[in-house]
């Protein structure tokens, strides 16, 4: 039983790291419909920067931490400019494929620059912040992204649901010309939901190197891995990403701990082939409207 | 005899036929005979057996390419899993003529129609799911694939992978890259000719209406999901026929090729030649292979040079790099491909001294 | 200048994708607090000539290669759609265009665009007040909402946005005449109570001229004729191709025959 409780609350940490993950990637599409198969390189680079600044430069972490989500919303906003903007009005699945360009670009870069060894931050977290509970150990990092994620997770759902600028950014993806018509900034849009796209996933990716190390590899899988849990979710749905990457998540530890580990790998995407021909719309998904 | 014809001077068409005819002018027909002739005599009288092995990934990859296009230029469904569908079709092949017994051309055909069930498998959920979601399901097969690929090892022999009989075709031996281009280029100009013409069908505008508007091509009677499940079908027999041919090829094969890189490799091909394009499909396995080639062969030069192997080293990933960067690029400025430039160019000659 | 003109376009060409001409030399003037109604048949570029006001041609590929567009003195032609809604041009789209998935509120919400940051509780009171049935459907998604709500809620969303000039597509596109009544009627007294210029585009001659001050007709990208709406009324060109009020009867009299070389002097 323990050693049940133990997955469990593994699964559930691995989980809400998904959730995490998941938000940046929710966040683009909820503004552009674009499904941004660079995701995991987003993570990967906001990670990396994040340890330029810490280690190599050797930054307060407070300060490293502020320096890099600034650098990544830049960067959001180069990405939109040079890549996306020329897009703008093209069939989607050029789109797509760009991102799927972008990744394998970024991705070498990365290798390039860092190589494919696996990097640690140095451990900055308070131990004050481990939770036991009888045999069940929470390790600090957990609970650090379990407060930083809720602040997040409730920001960007309350900037959706109820700010103005989270009401166009949602109008631009419903009916772009209707959006352009009524004066919404279109472009603005666009530029604005990868730079806060981009830095959502730099701390995501800075919560993933603290709890595995940083390797480009297994962050950029790590990317793909968001596709079961928001189409489990729903992809417009920042609630249902956070319940998608839970069930993810304890699926694929209860999956390894009791199966076998390299179906643990695998169990995410036969899941999801199941979800989508069941209910398409994932659980919170929003029904396509279609009326002719 | 009817009148040859060399240059349109527009569009005279007087007949549904001939509308549909593949040659516009004889001039076509020349240069594909005259094409035919370079690629069965001079090619293979000149090159060395290394060129050799480059054009036979090329047609093999041309091959796969073309069903890849069939399904996303024409029908207008995004697949991110036809690299594990090329290796179903080599698996299948190394299975069926070790475990089974088949004759090599058996083999290869049996893959071609064992990847086709598989892709089927993964084309059911188009029935309920439109462009993103229908991705995202393509994407699962890939992964799910490639886990049976290393766990299945009954019927793979996981990582070890299995070594595939030598190929006999009507009583020959098919060894050496010589034999093995003469396989594949007859294999490849079949196909082609069966793609092309497949487009000429109700099939083939019956694909072209799903992609251009799935609704309306559905209230013209189209019953669209089983064209495309029938689309997901015929690019997977393309690209199980061409994995099969390439597991003979090379002679052994394990789980490691046929990743999502792969996949991507695949898309990057048609998306630089020219979504639906048949010539397309084949610049881009052009464009592709060599370029793949031209980098390795980079690094290995790196390498060589006792000082600069740590550079090579650290450019090997540029390979990658130098793919996304491909594939942006040609969205971004030329988004109809490689065969777009070919049309402009050979238009341009055509038209000179006077375009417009 | 006179001093209550609006909107004054001389001469404009529209083209599309640098090839297919649209608009061959319009000119038209608005003047401040009128209705100003543009009729025609379909493809007559009454659409495209009110895209070219409110910059929309440009991601439909289309440019203005002549002519001016004068607003409150400044030209706008060519600017981007950004910065002439922030000068108080409103386009309502034809066919009713709503953010399917937000709900009613937040579709009138975003009508407040183009003055991000201010407050817009009194134009939400407003807008409730004059399109009542919408009040009972704040929470629902547009996508469920029907045909006469969707027109309320796309006039509305523009009116959020405090048009000084209010360009309305085809209002009663699809809807059963007893709702074009009402919502010409809205749209009248919103032009009396607010003060809001409108420019009417109508297939519905007879309703358009009824509330309309002034009156336009369009035909291949031309204007051929204009004038006060009540003396449009009258005109028996109108009446015979527009308002089909024309006296009927007596069939092979005539009278036909004049209509028809009426019809062939402006072709």
């Amino acid at each position: 039983m323990e050693f049940f409780f133990q997955l469990m609350v593994q699964g559930l940490s691995v989980g809400f790291l998904y959730a995490l993950a998941a938000l940046g990637f929710v966040m683009i599409f909820k503004s552009s419909s674009v499904l941004n198969f660079a995701h995991g390189e987003l993570l990967a680079i906001g990670a990396f920067i994040f340890l330029v600044f810490s280690v190599r430069l050797n930054l307060p972490i407070p300060i490293a931490f502020i320096f890099t989500l600034a650098g990544t919303f830049a960067l959001g906003f180069i990405i939109e400019r040079l890549f996306l903007r020329p897009l703008i009005g093209e069939a989607l699945i050029e789109v797509i494929m760009l991102t799927v360009g972008l990744a394998a670009m970024f991705k070498g870069l990365l290798l390039v620059i860092f190589g494919g060894n696996l990097f640690n931050y140095p451990d900055f977290l308070p131990k004050g912040l481990t939770i036991q509970w009888g045999a069940v150990v929470i390790q600090p990092v957990y609970v650090a992204s379990f407060i930083i994620g809720i602040i997040f997770l409730s920001v960007f759902g309350f900037f959706f649901k109820y700010s103005s600028q989270g009401i166009y950014m949602r109008s631009v993806a419903d009916n772009q010309p209707a959006a352009l018509s009524l004066g919404v900034h279109v472009r603005r849009v666009f530029a604005l939901s990868w730079a806060i796209a981009s830095l959502v996933c730099a701390l995501s990716g800075i919560i993933l190197g603290i709890m595995n190390g940083i390797n480009v590899h297994d962050i950029s899988v790590m990317g793909l891995k968001v596709f079961p849990v928001v189409i489990l979710g729903g992809l417009e749905s920042i609630g249902g990403a956070i319940i998608g990457g839970l069930i993810i998540g304890l699926l694929e530890t209860f999956t390894g701990g009791y199966v076998s580990t390299s179906l643990k790998e695998v169990i995410p995407f036969v899941v999801l082939v199941f979800i989508l021909l069941v209910k398409p719309y994932g659980l919170f998904g929003l029904v396509e409207i279609e009326r002719v | 005899m009817r009148k040859l014809r060399f240059h349109p001077c527009g569009n005279y068409k007087e007949s549904y036929e001939e509308e549909l005819s593949i040659f516009t002018t004889d001039f076509g027909r020349l240069w594909t005979g005259i094409g035919l002739i370079l690629l069965f005599v001079v090619i293979p009288a000149i090159s060395n057996p290394y060129l050799l092995y480059v054009i036979n990934h090329i047609g093999i990859a041309a091959i796969a390419a073309i069903g890849l296009n069939i399904l996303i230029g024409y029908t207008g469904q995004i697949s991110l899993g036809h690299g594990a569908f090329f290796g179903v079709g080599a698996y299948g092949a190394a299975i069926l003529s070790t475990a089974v017994g088949f004759p090599f051309w058996l083999s290869v055909i049996g893959a071609g129609v064992i990847t086709a069930l598989v892709g089927m498998v993964f084309g059911i959920p188009s029935a309920r799911l439109k462009h993103l979601y229908l991705t995202i399901a393509t994407l699962a097969g890939q992964f799910i694939l490639q886990y049976l690929f290393v766990s299945w090892e009954s019927l793979t022999g996981g990582p070890m992978g299995i070594m595939l009989p030598r190929a006999t075709l009507l009583g020959f031996d098919v060894k050496g890259d010589r034999s093995f281009y003469y396989v594949i280029f007859v294999c490849f100009v079949i196909m082609t000719w069966i793609a092309v013409n497949l487009m000429r069908t109700r099939y083939g505008r019956a694909f072209i209406a799903i992609r251009d508007n799935d609704r309306a091509a559905e209230g013209m009677g189209i019953p669209i999901f089983r064209y495309k499940l029938l689309s997901f079908a015929i690019s997977s027999f393309y690209a199980g026929f061409a994995g099969g041919l390439a597991a003979f090829y090379i002679g052994s094969i394990t789980p490691e090729p046929y990743t999502l890189m792969l996949s991507i490799e695949y898309i990057a091909m048609i998306i630089i030649g020219g979504l639906g394009s048949i010539p397309g499909s084949v610049f881009g396995a052009i464009f592709i292979t060599s370029l793949n080639e031209i980098l390795s062969h980079t690094t290995q030069f790196f390498m060589n040079i006792g000082v600069l192997t740590k550079v090579a080293l650290t450019i090997a990933p540029l390979r990658e790099f130098i793919f996304g960067l491909a594939i942006v690029l040609f969205i971004i400025f030329e988004p109809r491909g490689l065969a777009e430039v070919w049309r402009i160019i050979k238009s341009s000659f055509k038209l000179w001294p006077f375009s417009y | 200048m006179e001093d209550n003109l609006l909107l004054q376009i001389n001469n404009i060409s529209v083209v599309y994708s640098d090839v297919i001409q649209v608009l061959k030399g319009v000119s038209l003037e608005v003047k401040k607090g009128q209705i100003v109604s543009l009729l025609g048949s379909n493809g007559a570029g009454k659409t495209t000539t009110l895209k070219a006001i409110s910059g929309l041609l440009k991601p439909e590929n289309g440019k203005v290669t002549e002519g001016s567009i004068i607003y409150q003195g400044r030209p706008i032609h060519n600017s981007a759609p950004e910065e002439i809604t922030r000068l108080g041009i409103i386009q309502v789209h034809e066919g009713r265009q709503p953010f399917k998935y937000l709900t009613v509120e937040e579709n009138l919400r975003v009508g407040t665009a183009t003055r991000w940051g201010k407050p817009y509780k009194k134009d939400l009171e407003l807008v409730y007040h004059y399109f009542q049935p919408l009040v009972a459907r704040k929470n629902r998604l547009a996508g469920y909402c029907s045909g006469g709500e969707l027109q309320m809620l796309v006039m509305g969303r523009a009116l959020m946005a405090q048009p000084k000039l209010l360009l309305l597509d085809e209002p009663s596109l699809g809807l059963a005449p007893f709702l074009v009544r009402e919502i010409f009627e809205i749209i009248k007294r919103i032009n009396e109570e607010q003060g809001t210029t409108i420019m009417l585009v109508e297939q519905n001659a007879n309703m358009a001229l009824q509330i309309a001050h002034y009156g336009y007709v369009m035909e291949n990208g031309k204007i051929v004729m204009e004038d006060e709406a009540v003396k449009l009324r009258e005109n028996p060109d109108v009446k015979e191709f527009y308002l089909g009020t024309a006296t009927s009867g007596a069939l092979k009299s005539y009278k036909d025959v004049k209509a028809y070389k009426r019809r062939k002097r402006w072709l």
